[in-house]
């Protein structure tokens, strides 16, 4: 990472890295806040108290963490069924957050999505999505309202490489590049479509090549390596909101819990996955603020406060009565009235 | 007033709502050109590239990019070019735009206009002439528009365009030349129907292009001394219970005619609705008149035999007028 001439922080060198340490600290916190709160996600769902499904991003915190600490809190993030991180790490409150997961008044949806459909427009994030590949279209659409508008914001979606094999994928990225329009496209690569190994399911060399096919600058990056990512974004960032049109970043990742909750994951083999743990995106940040001198204690304390938060966070959601019932005739829409008595 | 035709007064109605509100804005396919019936004509002329927008052949990519400008606060106006090609669109109108501000608690609407081209037209055949108007009343969240005349299409497009709901706005290929007197420059309430004739022996009840076999049939009927109601729904979702209620109170006797497939169609829920309430004042039962279930043909001879026309129409009346 280049040094920033304007960052008045801290900064650290690593094999040649020159690091902005208070940024990376600030990383460091921001993913355990994320791993911390998929775990208490994970707790609830044990419990019983999440009963629709949730998709942990267990170990894949560096690309939530990478992709959003470049975007503006004006910026647009449209997401996937996997979005928890992506939502916090757009500035969402966790507390509203937990009491969507768990359906409860005060949750971000008012106990009407859960959470695939985790959203916060006041943050910018348009939105979980629970069909893989829509959010490229909605990005793609927010990202044309901008550009009508002439205001340099961003519109970014994230999603897996289960999506490139879907037709938005194709039809979005090209609307994007014929209308170069200020959008971000970031693959989250953990190789599984759902359960099945991406790569059996894919021809070809995969979805930087795709993206590249269509015209746009295509990078490849170690999306557990939330340094090089956070480079890579910065500079993707820059050059779209610059007037460059869309980019598109692949993000190699592992997820390292099951597809769901409730997988098994009996289609990965044990020593892949407990391997893969050794390359977390957390530890290996960790293990970079460490040899830049870091003290060990903050880093400890990152991971302690993040956890007491979002033991709090879980147990405020748990107190929270169900929403009242006529929230489920409200926001159908203006025209009509939804209720079977009416018509 | 002013005479213009059923495409004109769509597309003058456009214009003038692109004037008053910058941020609505059409995209679709060939819509530089026109649009492939020529409903935008001039417009591309008039407002520039980014808002009479061409569009790749992307159906998918149109209705989501809509769906994500307008929840990026503008007003798109999505141009399907046939409705049939809409189906290719489904999951970004069924799973996007009509569930966006439910499933998120009210955080953000979706306001767009869906304008998918129905109906039978000049041998189009089994992919380019379906009227598939009931499937979308099936979906919460979704209005659905149906005119079928030239100061309704200009007035409900008006309102479609202003609506913060997304609408399914159907036109009829085969109206597009239609000419008819436009008497306000104001919009038209959704969810009101139009009564086009009064009567007491029978209500005919019809929406888009078979409006105009009702209102046939109806003349014929009074010439053989018949008192016949015709009313145009307009909009199939909601529709005007209320004052389709009244008319049947009044008369006793309803017909729901339509172009589309009657198994399913929206005229199946209109009967169980008027049989279930209005049961006691009915003297007939209510009659649906759709086509039947099969594809539509290409061969002119083929495609009238699953016609609903105003002698089938006269002559359900006929039948149910001695009940």
């Amino acid at each position: 990472m280049t040094a920033d001439p304007n960052a008045p922080t801290a900064s650290g060198s690593v094999a040649g890295r020159n690091l902005d340490l208070d940024r990376l600290l600030a990383h460091h916190k921001l993913m355990w806040r994320i791993r911390a709160f998929e775990e208490a996600a994970l707790r609830a769902n044990t419990e019983k108290l999440v009963l629709g499904a949730i998709h942990p991003s267990i170990g894949q915190e560096g690309i939530a963490v990478g992709v959003c600490s470049n975007l503006r809190p004006d910026d647009i993030l449209a997401s996937t069924h996997r979005g928890h991180g992506h939502t916090l790490a757009k500035g969402a409150d966790a507390r509203a957050m937990m009491r969507e997961l768990l359906g409860r008044e005060g949750g971000t949806s008012h106990g009407k999505g859960g959470s695939m459909h985790i959203a916060d427009f006041s943050v910018g994030m348009l939105g979980a999505n629970g069909v893989v590949a829509a959010n490229i279209h909605i990005t793609a659409g927010a990202a044309q309202a901008i550009k009508m508008r002439g205001e340099d914001r961003v519109a970014c979606s994230i999603f897996g490489d289960g999506a490139i094999n879907r037709g938005p994928f194709l039809e979005g990225l090209n609307w994007a590049k014929v209308f170069e329009l200020p959008a971000l496209f970031v693959c989250e690569d953990n190789g599984y479509a759902s359960t099945t190994r991406t790569a059996d399911m894919t021809a070809g060399p995969g979805p930087a090549a795709r993206a590249a096919a269509i015209g746009l600058p295509a990078v490849e990056v170690d999306g557990n390596d939330v340094v090089a990512l956070d480079e890579a974004v910065r500079d993707a960032v820059a050059a779209i909101r610059a007037g460059g049109g869309p980019r598109f970043i692949n993000a190699k990742t592992y997820r390292l819990t099951g597809h769901t909750a409730a997988d098994p994951d009996g289609y990965r083999a044990r020593d892949d996955v407990t391997a893969a743990w050794t390359r977390c995106p957390i530890s290996r940040l960790a293990q970079t603020l460490a040899d830049a001198g870091v003290r060990g204690d903050r880093l400890a304390d990152h991971e302690r406060d993040a956890i007491e938060e979002m033991d709090a966070v879980y147990d405020d959601a748990k107190a929270a009565p169900w929403p009242p019932l006529e929230r489920a005739f409200a926001d159908v829409q203006d025209v009509g009235d939804p209720r079977l008595d009416a018509y | 007033m002013v005479t213009m035709t059923y495409g004109e007064a769509a597309k003058n109605a456009l214009r003038e709502e692109m004037h008053r509100d910058p941020t609505v804005w059409a995209l679709g396919e060939d819509l530089r050109r026109g649009g492939v019936f020529g409903q935008y004509k001039g417009l591309p002329e008039e407002f520039g590239p980014e808002r009479i927008s061409d569009a790749p052949i992307s159906e998918a990519a149109i209705m989501g990019v809509a769906v994500g400008a307008a929840l990026g606060g503008t007003r798109p106006v999505v141009e399907m070019r046939f409705a049939d090609f809409a189906l290719c669109a489904v999951d970004e109108l069924v799973n996007q735009a009509a569930k966006a501000r439910y499933m998120f608690g009210g955080q953000a609407k979706v306001p767009l206009v869906v304008r998918e081209p129905m109906g039978m037209w000049r041998s189009s055949a089994a992919q380019h002439s379906q009227s598939l108007e009931s499937w979308y009343t099936h979906i919460p969240g979704l209005v659905v528009v149906c005119p079928s005349s030239p100061v309704d299409n200009y007035g409900l497009l008006k309102s479609a365009i202003r609506s913060d709901d997304p609408v399914v706005y159907m036109e009829h290929k085969n109206l597009w030349a239609l000419e008819g007197e436009v008497d306000n420059n104001d919009p038209l309430p959704l969810g009101r129907r139009r009564l086009l004739r009064t009567g007491d022996d029978l209500t005919i009840l019809s929406w888009s292009a078979t409006v105009h076999e009702a209102v046939a049939a109806a003349a014929t009927l009074e010439k053989e001394g018949a008192s016949v109601e015709v009313i145009d729904l307009r909009t199939l979702w909601p529709w005007d219970k209320e004052r389709v209620f009244d008319s049947v109170k009044k008369t006793g006797r309803l017909i729901v005619a339509h172009e589309s497939v009657q198994a399913g169609g929206f005229g199946a829920e209109i009967a169980a609705t008027v049989s279930d309430v209005l049961f006691r004042d009915l003297k007939a039962p209510v009659k649906r008149l759709g086509a039947p279930r099969v594809p539509i043909a290409y061969a002119p001879p083929l495609e009238d035999t699953v016609r609903v026309t105003a002698a089938m129409i006269a002559e359900t009346a006929r039948v149910l007028m001695k009940m």
